[in-house]
């Protein structure tokens, strides 16, 4: 897709989103915290697609809907479009939610199957009071078309539609009031192969003709690499690697990285049975109590001491690469001795331990 | 060749509906031999789950037709009494859903479950039944046995559901394991683990397994022989190396072109198979991929094509394409990265 430079249109800076667990009936104690969202800061560039990964349960979701404010955070900034969006009242944002959209995963789910297509679409633009009934009906009706449906599904209800088509009905509700950043919450994993091909490749069109900022959050990094410009990789709340997309593909450094690579399904069986296939073990551990040190090291197959000891801190290598591991992989020599904490993301954590140790060599 | 384990001889399902009758499987026939891993790879409505449903006689529906015949073993199936065919289910073959979920009882131990299992078809002593139950849940991976067999389905993840899911349905040693999306609700590495389980039941019990799924990427890997179904038929037949490496079908083609992949470059768009398939009341006349089909031409709208082998043996397809024909043309959909960048 595009990729054009420009400043940062969304900021993220410190983000923590934290879920209390409580317990009682009536006076509610809290008990614990889950750890959705644990101190990050990322940019999504103007005009460009930030693809999103990692498991389920990993923050990726929660961190998608604090960038447009439908989880209010608890610390940290989300700055968009140069306005700090973090403390906002409901009614300071009203005026920014149509900047900001959201498309989501389960097209079943997130269509309300009383109302007619029609409403549907058009409910943003009621909401915002943005032209009278027949205006209103004339862009919708554009709208569907320009998702691929026919302006006659005006008057249908979702429940007459496939999967695709009603991820297409999600996508022209997002679009409606012309946004400039839109979320897209897992939008195909939910379809078949067959039908999320359309639907990637409806997104790109429309990326093109909207001049939109997506960002793709997905488990999948097939899918991810076919749309995105950067792709950022988060584990338990938080990035462990962000990086250009093809580069990621050729020079993954962050060992999960690698596994989540080799979990994807090669459709060649020649090709899949020869090459070396990482099965990492077990789930994702309770975000309630992650691990001490690296978050990963439970499930890495590299890991030492000091991963069970010490976080490790952003490290950039170069060409806007940056991952967070104690034995990078695929670094050279050289480009280890220049990499350098990225300071803007962990200032504390850059005296403390200014370069990652040296992968065993035994 | 010895006997296949299962036959499946031209089966139809319909359902009377208000609208019509809805031909959901329009006369398929295929086999399954021994320790064989079949996958059957068609989109959402293509007619894969409900013949599988078939073979296990699940479609409670009153409406359903059935036709044709469902040999097991020597046995028709179809023929079979309900009480009859609960001994073949769980004991003879068993089945694994796409929802890990709601294919477990909520309300008991999966402890409970498993054992139930066990004691309707075995003669166990309580201690007996409970210490395979242990053993199973270990055998798929299930860390801690002892103490996860008395937890609810509540307490364990998708991946972890779907491997008791396994457990249940290797109970009774089962020789054909029907497996129904059994990845497609699970996150990649989780879809790795349980392949790579399927996998191993394969070598360590020898079970036939039927994969059903709409990603052709998940069967290239532990499939021995794919069919492809459409619109309720079969439209392609072979082994993995002639539908991955020599495929007949443009709706093959359609399936393989649209997968992201990440063994090689990325491509621009990725290749879709357009519109949507077809209503299964009024079959369209002549082909049914017609409408959608790219490469057809007059003959496709008159004359339905027949599963014939034009390849090689084993290697059927449903296409009026010449097979020189379809050589020239496919890569333009399988791999349009070589036309974009010549």
């Amino acid at each position: 897709m595009s990729a054009q430079n420009g400043g940062p249109l969304l900021k993220a800076e410190h983000v923590v989103k934290y879920f209390p667990i409580k317990r009682g009936i009536l006076i509610q104690r809290e008990i614990a915290q889950v750890h959705a969202v644990d101190d990050v800061s990322l940019e999504v560039r103007r005009g460009e697609t930030l693809g999103l990964v990692g498991e389920s349960g990993c923050g990726k979701s929660t961190l998608g809907r604090c960038f447009v404010r439908l989880y209010p955070l608890t610390s940290g900034h989300v700055v968009f479009d140069g306005q700090d969006i973090s403390n906002l009242s409901r009614r300071a944002m009203r005026p920014l939610r149509r900047e900001l959209q959201i498309v989501f995963q389960d097209p079943y789910a997130s269509l309300n199957p009383r109302k007619r297509v029609g409403s549907i679409v058009g409910a943003p633009l009621a909401i915002h009071d943005m032209g009278d009934r027949r205006e209103r009906k004339r862009q919708v009706q554009e709208l569907l078309e320009k998702v691929g449906l026919s302006p006659e599904h005006y008057n249908r209800y979702p429940h007459e539609f496939s999967g695709g088509q009603r991820q297409r009905i999600g996508v022209a509700r997002a679009l409606a009031l012309r946004p400039k950043l839109v979320i897209a919450d897992e939008p195909v994993s939910a379809l078949d192969v067959s039908i999320q091909a359309q639907v990637i490749n409806l997104l790109a069109d429309l990326q093109q003709d909207f001049d939109l900022t997506y960002v793709f959050i997905a488990h999948d990094l097939g899918v991810v690499r076919h749309v995105s410009d950067r792709i950022a990789v988060m584990y338990l709340g938080k990035i462990f690697e962000i990086s250009p997309a093809e580069e990621l593909y050729r020079r993954p450094i962050m060992p999960y990285t690698e596994a989540l690579l080799s979990a994807v399904p090669i459709p060649d069986p020649r090709e899949s049975a020869a090459r070396e296939r990482i099965v990492l073990e077990g789930d994702v551990p309770s975000p309630i109590n992650p691990p001490s040190g690296c978050r990963f090291h439970p499930r890495c197959r590299y890991a030492t001491d000091v991963c069970r000891q010490i976080e490790p801190p952003l490290v950039d290598y170069g060409n806007g690469h940056l991952a967070a591991c104690h034995h990078p992989l695929n670094v050279d020599k050289e480009t280890l001795a220049r990499a350098s904490v990225d300071e803007r993301r962990t200032p504390e954590a850059a005296d403390e331990s200014a370069k990652p140790s040296e992968p065993a060599t035994n | 060749m010895a006997e296949p384990l299962l036959s499946v001889k031209d089966l139809k399902v319909s359902f009377r509906t208000e609208d019509g009758l809805v031909r959901a499987v329009d006369g398929i026939s295929f086999t399954v031999d021994e320790g064989e891993v079949v996958g059957i790879v068609g989109e959402s409505g293509s007619g894969k789950s409900v013949t599988m449903m078939s073979v296990m006689r699940l479609i409670t529906d009153p409406n359903v037709i059935y036709e044709g015949e469902i040999v097991y073993k020597g046995r028709n199936l179809m023929g079979l009494s309900q009480d009859a065919m609960r001994e073949v289910r769980g004991e003879e073959i068993a089945m694994i859903f796409q929802d890990p979920m709601t294919s477990l009882n909520p309300v008991y131990t999966i402890g409970w479950q498993i054992e139930e299992q066990l004691n309707e078809h075995n003669d166990l002593k309580k201690g007996q039944a409970r210490r395979r139950a242990i053993d199973l849940l270990a055998q798929v991976g299930i860390p801690r046995p002892e103490q996860r067999i008395d937890d609810h389905p509540h307490q364990f993840s998708g991946g972890m559901r779907q491997r008791v899911m396994i457990a249940l349905a290797l109970s009774c040693n089962p020789d054909l394991l029907i497996a129904d999306e059994p990845t497609t609700a699970l996150d990649v590495t989780i879809q790795a683990q349980i392949l790579e389980l399927i996998k191993n039941l394969k070598r360590d019990f020898g079970s036939a397994v039927v994969l059903i799924t709409h990603d052709l990427g998940v069967v290239a890997d532990i499939a021995d022989r794919i069919l492809v179904m459409y619109a309720g038929r079969i439209v392609e037949e072979g082994n993995k190396e002639q539908i991955f490496y020599d495929p007949q079908h443009p709706y093959t083609w359609g399936l393989l072109g649209s997968i992201a992949r990440l063994d090689r470059p990325k491509r621009r768009r990725l290749t879709t198979i357009a519109g949507q398939p077809p209503s299964l009341i009024n079959r369209p006349r002549g082909c049914s991929f017609r409408p959608r089909c790219p490469q057809a031409f007059d003959r496709c709208s008159v004359e339905d094509p027949a599963l014939t082998a034009k390849v090689g043996d084993g290697h059927l397809d449903a296409c009026h394409l010449s097979v020189e024909d379809k050589r020239a043309r496919r890569d333009a959909t399988i791999r349009p990265e070589l036309a974009e960048s010549a």
